[in-house]
């Protein structure tokens, strides 16, 4: 085992920080989010490919490390997106509670400060939020939509490399709370 | 047991917290009713901040938008004010139609005027979704929106409000792959149901492949879906063809070009009835072209307004020529003898030019008749030169007949002049210029009380 893999192995940084993250930071942050996601792309089209609540939901899973928290945020930051929409509750709740779950038992195994580990994670991620609601769109609700899975490969990357500087971001405004 | 809720504690969360999610799902499938209380949460939560962003964005990057907008107000102002001016000649031109037109019409045009109840609410977020496109509107139940109503703005339907909350609503858009609309088209009636896509063109489904549908049609709503009043535009077909069971018909919404703000949300709709074709014309009205059209062509080929009756005419005594010579024309080989064309009275203008010459300064009084005179309407008329081989024949006829000057035939007779010398049966049947029927007689019409 080279010393890469050792470092990329070991326990994150972040899940030490992790308890340093305050409450209203929780509640504020997916506000902020799901905001972005419902008002900027009015006036900027182009940034309707953003999905940052995922992106957020990512981030606090890796960075708690806890599987249970990350089920109960990302179930929560779901609902608030499905509440916004003419979807059942429950649709995005389900996908997300799946993503807090996964990502935050990857952050067990990996370095997720890692730039590398950070963008594959959630290009991975954004793939999986997008298949698996559309998977349950058609099974649950039986609506025929499509999966442009060439379009949804390169909004991921572009989520990916969004969310490199936007996890800086948050783990300042985490160590600054 | 404990053992394993122990061991898998995190597996069993997240399958209790899915296993609920779905059992919320299934319940509102099934009962087709939503949970209402979240919603109002996230909605009451979201829209106010929505509404205070848009109010900040409106006085800050509108002010700053304004500026710019502002540099350009000279050209614009220029611009506007040559398009007054020709609105005002057309609005002139469209008061004197209407006055013409009769009461009855005006009447009906008046009725064609939808009476529906709208309340007009602004765009002010996005819903969230894959693939939905849905939006809010700053109006809720407290201004009196109901799920279920139909929101249009005057270019066509928008979409439906699928939920109304006391301070906004969500509506959802017809480029909505859910989204569905009773439709029917304009110039063939053909019923459909208009689909979303996600994208910006929807689908008219559920037409039949052997129904007709225009490329270009405009679709209407129908009113069938008890959600959209009848006679709303919906948009313009942009692609047609026939699928398995039912034609393929993609449709560009007219609501949703160029972006929407502002929106009519439908309170007590009231159906109207499907313009006709003309009326749904891009807004501008094209004439018909006008009748003398034909004579912009070049001067030298024919006599304004009179060509295709003297042509006709021509065409005529050609014929009755042949006829009398037992003559069919297209018959026979090249070279064989044709009719004798002298007998065909007109024709003889085209003699050659050694001869006429002397004759125009000898006959003065024919050569004013000539330019422009109708004597070369069936012949190629140069304004100048042309007319002198016409008016030639004719003053050599006369002095022929008669040694003083004639006056010229009147400038509308047509094209034949007639040589009285001829005594043709077919010259019988045009009578001489000067006295064919329909022609106002003036000076020329001495000659044949001459002869």
């Amino acid at each position: 085992m080279t010393e890469y893999t050792e470092r990329l192995l070991s326990e994150s940084p972040r899940k030490h920080a992790g308890s340093r993250l305050r409450t209203i930071w929780l509640l504020i942050v997916p506000l902020v989010a799901i905001l972005f996601e419902v008002y900027v792309p009015r006036f900027v089209p182009f940034l309707a490919y953003l999905e940052l609540p995922l992106l957020v939901t990512v981030h606090f899973a890796l960075s708690r490390g806890g599987p249970i928290s990350a089920v109960f945020y990302g179930t929560a930051i779901g609902l608030a997106q499905d509440s916004l929409s003419h979807q059942p509750l429950g649709m995005y709740g389900i996908v997300k509670a799946l993503v807090g779950y996964f990502a935050a038992s990857v952050s067990m195994r990996f370095d997720v400060e890692n730039p590398v580990v950070t963008f594959v994670l959630s290009f991975f991620f954004y793939f999986f939020h997008q298949f698996f609601y559309w998977v349950l769109a058609r099974a649950l609700l039986g609506e025929a939509v499509l999966f442009d899975a060439q379009q949804t490969l390169i909004f991921g990357l572009l989520n990916a490399a969004v969310a490199l500087p936007l996890f800086r971001i948050l783990d300042k405004l985490k160590g600054a709370s | 047991m404990d053992f394993f809720l122990s061991r898998y504690r995190n597996l069993t969360v997240l399958l209790v917290v899915i296993s609920a999610q779905l059992v919320l799902i299934a319940y509102q499938v099934k009962s087709n009713n939503s949970v209402p209380l979240i919603r109002v949460w996230a909605v009451t939560a979201v829209t106010p901040v929505e509404q205070g962003l848009e109010v900040v964005r409106r006085y800050t990057w509108g002010f700053v938008e304004d500026y710019f907008v502002l540099l350009g107000v000279r050209s614009a102002n220029e611009k506007l004010r040559q398009e007054n001016g020709q609105l005002k000649i057309e609005n002139a031109y469209l008061k004197s139609e209407l006055g013409t037109a009769d009461r009855a019409k005006a009447l009906s045009l008046f009725q064609a005027q939808s009476p529906s109840k709208t309340v007009a609410a602004r765009i002010i977020g996005n819903g969230t979704g894959a693939n939905s496109k849905v939006v809010f509107v700053d109006r809720g139940s407290t201004s009196g929106v109901e799920s279920g109503m139909a929101v249009v703005t005057p270019e066509g339907i928008v979409g439906k409000v699928v939920d109304a909350y006391p301070t906004a609503s969500l509506v959802m858009l017809i480029t909505d792959p859910t989204f569905g609309a009773g439709v029917v088209s304009q110039r063939n009636r053909v019923h459909g149901t208009l689909r979303g896509q996600g994208h910006a063109e929807c689908i008219v489904d559920f037409v039949q492949n052997e129904e007709r549908v225009d490329l270009g049609e405009w679709f209407y709503t129908s009113g069938d879906d008890r959600i959209f009043p009848r006679g709303f535009p919906v948009g313009q077909v942009t692609a047609v063809r026939n699928g398995k069971t039912f034609k393929e018909i993609y449709v560009t919404p007219s609501a949703m070009q160029g972006g929407i703000e502002e929106v009519l949300v439908v309170i007590n709709g009231v159906h109207q009835e499907i313009p006709d074709s003309e009326a749904a014309s891009p807004g501008y009205k094209i004439l018909a072209p006008p009748p003398s059209a034909v004579t912009q062509a070049p001067q030298e080929t024919v006599q304004p307004a009179a060509l295709t009756t003297d042509a006709d005419r021509l065409r005529e005594i050609y014929k009755a020529a042949g006829d009398a010579q037992h003559h069919v024309y297209g018959e026979g080989v090249p070279g064989s003898r044709p009719p004798d064309f002298t007998k065909v009275p007109g024709l003889r203008g085209a003699a050659p030019p050694p001869q006429t010459r002397p004759p125009v300064p000898a006959s003065p009084g024919t050569a004013p008749s000539t330019p422009g005179g109708p004597t070369e309407a069936g012949t190629a008329k140069p304004p100048a030169p042309g007319a002198a081989p016409v008016s030639q024949p004719r003053a050599k006829a006369q002095t022929d007949k008669a040694p003083q000057p004639k006056p010229a035939p009147r400038p509308t007779s047509p094209i034949l002049v007639t040589d009285p010398t001829d005594a043709d049966p077919a010259s019988d049947a045009a009578p001489p210029p000067s006295a064919k029927p329909g022609k106002p007689a003036n000076t020329p019409a001495s000659p044949p009380s001459n002869q």
